[in-house]
Formats: structure tokens, C-alpha cells, sequence
């Protein structure tokens, strides 16, 4: 009925995934953007790994346990879809930004000017209001230092589209902070 | 209000990235030297990293979750006999976490306990609770018709406070079983039901794992709520469901 791996499947699994478990909760924490559902989405995937880890052959375990973070994160905002987005115009012009508006997928520039205009919130801030597709580009990129390859595993998205996201992320943000430096 | 842009900009980001062989570094230099773009592109790049480094938060997991991770780590542990059903316990449960001593104690008895809560983890995975969604009695019933070799009884005990959900097939204890899932708030039960010779058992409370179980036999069927309820609760669960006719 389910597979229950034996004692020293436990032992290697505690030795290969128990390390990354920060850099899990730290994913996991940055997509769901509130430690509450972060929690929830960590657990599902310790669960999820603890159960599929007898079939893991590979040899990136950090990897494969935020890949299954992640798709666990996605899952959730799945179920939660329809409460949390935001139109765009909704909050475009006023001067108080609702805590966690969804952009759309920017590359142009209203969504820059958009961001522009709240660079004076602090670059945590700012990374919180990317399109969750390049936000966790700049998490994975940035704070856990994979490379292009294994952000592509991760994502499940093509090497060049790993690419263009980071290069999107990042020039959104640059463009923000210096707006940001500019007023200050 | 576009930033100029030159067609190098991704191979200059995959070489800040450590992405570039020797060959490819060298000629994106040659470029590079020539191209104010993406020497400008590359200060940001590197200013954009310090600033992240610097100012973005980095979120480790929370002490208690690592803590009782560690606590299944320790070769003395009492959990021996079985931790890794355990451990995916109290992975799945938050409040099992907290309260991760009560993970400790032996089983009290053996039987099918351990199977149902671990159909009960399972089940409250995204995605995996109902098969069929409804609360309706007589479209639930049906729905099982030809794809278990019995006929489940299913109730609605909306009127109780305990409303149907709906079903899905499981597998527990070696056979396909109903599952029908009712809710309390915001908990779920599961009713397991398959077929089991023998005498009528009235219902007799269990835990598992930080769960709450009731089992009763009825009608040559074997019973099993599941749920995070408390104890009380789900008695009166299967108190009021073997009342409804």
C-alpha cells in the first residue's frame, strides 16, 4: 500500500535532505510570502520527499528537494487562486500599494514605472512584488546560488527562459533601486 | 524610458553568473570593451547582488521544525519501531510538530489504526481528498456503484453539522475501501468503510500519531473516522452517525 522505506533509506535521506532544509523553508517562505503558508508548503514537501525518496537516484539532492518545494508552493497558490489577485490598475495610481499585489509578467515599462514608484520600500519589499516566476528566478539564482541548469530543473522552464527571467528580474529591480537612490 | 539595450546582455549576465567557458568568456570580453551598454549592464549586475546580499531577507526554517526532525535523528530514539511512519506524521501535522512528545508513545494496539491514519495523511495532500465532490447522499452513493465489490452506507449528516464532502476509493489494509469525507469546520474526517465478518462493535476511540480514530463495526461493515478533531468530537461523529437511519 505505501512504500515505507527501509532504515537506511531513512538515514540517507536524513543525511542528504535534512541540510537543505533552510534553503527549502527559504524558498518556500519567499513564493508563499508569509511564514504560515510557508510552513504548510515545507511540510508537504518533507512529506512528499520523505515518501518519494526511495526513487531518487539523483545526485542533487538540494535540487530535487526544491523542486518539490516548489511544485508543493505552486499547488497551494493554486488552491488559493482568485483570493489574492490584484488588477494592476486597482492600485496603479494611489499611493498605498495593497500588501502583496500580483504583477502581471512585466518586461515593459508601466510595470517599471510601477515599481519605481515603490522603490522607496525597500528592495525586500520589491523582490516580494515580482511575478512569482521571476522572483523565484532571483531566490534560487541569488540566495541559494544554483545554476542556470538546476533553476531550469527546478522551474521546469528552458535554460533561455531561465535566462531572460533573471535578466528581467534584475532589470526590474536595478531600475527600482535606482529610482529609489534618485529620490533619497 | 527603455534602458538601451545590446543583443550581448544574456551572455554578460551567464558570464557574472559563472556560466561562461574560457572561449566564450574571452570573446564577450573583446565585446565588452567596446560596448557601453553592457558595461554600465554589468555594474548593475554586480551592484543589484551586493544590495540583495545586503538587504533581502534570508528565511531559515523555524527552530521547533527542525528541532523535531532532529529529535528522529537520535539512534536511541524510542520511535525505532516504526519512524518513518512517524516522521511523516508530524511532517504532515503543524500542531503534531509542537506537541512532537506525544509522537512517542508506543502503539497501544495492533490493527489496522496505523494503516488508516497513514490513507487519512494521505489523503489530505492537495488534490487527493474527494474523487467525487458532493454533498449530496445519493449522487456519492452511486458513484461507488461498480467500482468497489460492495455497497458502501453513505450518510449526509449536514443537519448533525458534520456535512458530506464526498467519496474517493482507497486502499488500506491490503483491499480497495470507501472513503467518504465529511467536514467540521474546517477539519476533515474521513470514513473509511469496508466489509468485515463479525458481531456489531460499538465505536472505541484511538490516537495515532496526534489523530483521533473511532472504529465501530455495523452491519458486517468496519468503520474508521479519521481526523484531527478532538477525541469528544468525533465520538459524537460516530455517535450521531450510527443514529442517522
Amino acid at each position: 500500500m505505501d512504500q515505507r522505506p527501509d532504515e537506511s533509506d531513512r538515514l540517507l535521506f536524513e543525511a542528504a535532505i535534512l541540510p537543505h532544509l533552510d534553503a527549502a523553508y527559504n524558498l518556500a517562505r519567499w513564493l508563499m510570502r508569509n511564514a504560515e503558508d510557508a510552513e504548510d508548503v515545507l511540510q508537504e514537501a518533507m512529506l512528499r520527499a520523505l515518501t518519494y525518496y526511495a526513487g531518487f537516484k539523483g545526485e542533487n539532492p538540494r535540487g530535487w528537494l526544491l523542486q518539490i518545494v516548489r511544485n508543493a508552493a505552486y499547488a497551494s497558490m493554486r488552491l488559493n487562486q482568485g483570493a489574492r489577485s490584484v488588477p494592476i490598475a486597482a492600485y496603479a495610481g494611489g499611493d498605498e500599494a495593497p500588501a502583496h499585489p500580483e504583477l502581471a509578467d512585466p518586461g515593459d515599462d508601466p510595470e517599471i514605472a510601477l515599481l519605481k514608484s515603490r522603490a522607496r520600500q525597500g528592495l525586500d519589499r520589491l523582490l516580494a512584488e515580482l511575478p512569482v516566476e521571476l522572483r523565484e528566478a532571483i531566490v534560487l539564482r541569488e540566495l541559494e546560488e544554483m545554476s542556470y541548469k538546476d533553476i531550469s530543473q527546478i522551474t521546469g522552464a528552458p535554460m533561455g527562459t531561465v535566462m531572460s527571467r533573471l535578466w528581467r528580474a534584475r532589470r526590474i529591480l536595478t531600475e527600482a533601486a535606482k529610482a529609489a537612490g534618485g529620490k533619497s | 524610458m527603455n534602458a538601451p539595450s545590446c543583443d550581448q546582455t544574456l551572455l554578460l549576465q551567464a558570464e557574472f553568473d559563472g556560466e561562461l567557458d574560457a572561449a566564450q568568456a574571452a570573446a564577450l570580453a573583446a565585446h565588452r570593451a567596446a560596448c557601453p551598454i553592457c558595461q554600465q549592464a554589468a555594474a548593475d549586475l554586480a551592484a543589484l547582488r551586493a544590495r540583495l546580499k545586503e538587504e533581502v531577507s534570508y528565511h531559515r526554517a523555524p527552530e521547533r521544525l527542525r528541532r523535531a526532525l532532529a529529535a528522529r535523528q537520535a539512534p536511541e530514539s524510542p520511535t525505532r519501531a516504526a519512524p518513518w511512519r512517524r516522521l511523516a506524521a508530524s511532517f504532515a501535522a503543524g500542531a503534531a510538530l509542537a506537541a512532537s512528545v506525544a509522537l512517542f508513545v508506543a502503539p497501544e494496539h495492533p490493527g489496522p489504526a496505523d494503516a488508516v491514519v497513514s490513507a487519512h495523511l494521505r489523503s489530505l495532500q492537495p488534490g487527493h481528498l474527494e474523487d467525487v465532490v458532493s454533498t449530496d447522499q445519493h449522487t456519492v452513493k452511486p458513484w461507488f456503484d461498480g467500482k468497489l465489490d460492495f455497497a458502501p452506507p453513505v450518510k449526509d449528516l449536514a443537519a448533525q453539522s458534520f456535512p458530506l464532502q464526498g467519496g474517493r476509493l482507497d486502499y488500506l489494509a491490503g483491499r480497495p475501501v470507501a472513503a467518504l469525507v465529511y467536514g467540521r469546520a474546517k477539519h476533515e474526517i474521513n470514513l473509511f468503510v469496508w466489509p468485515e465478518p463479525g458481531a456489531d462493535l460499538t465505536p472505541e476511540a484511538a490516537t495515532r500519531n496526534g489523530y483521533n480514530l473511532v472504529h465501530w463495526r455495523s452491519g458486517g461493515m468496519s468503520l474508521w473516522a479519521a481526523s484531527d478533531l478532538e477525541k469528544s468530537e468525533l465520538e459524537d461523529f460516530a455517535a450521531r452517525w450510527r443514529q442517522e437511519p
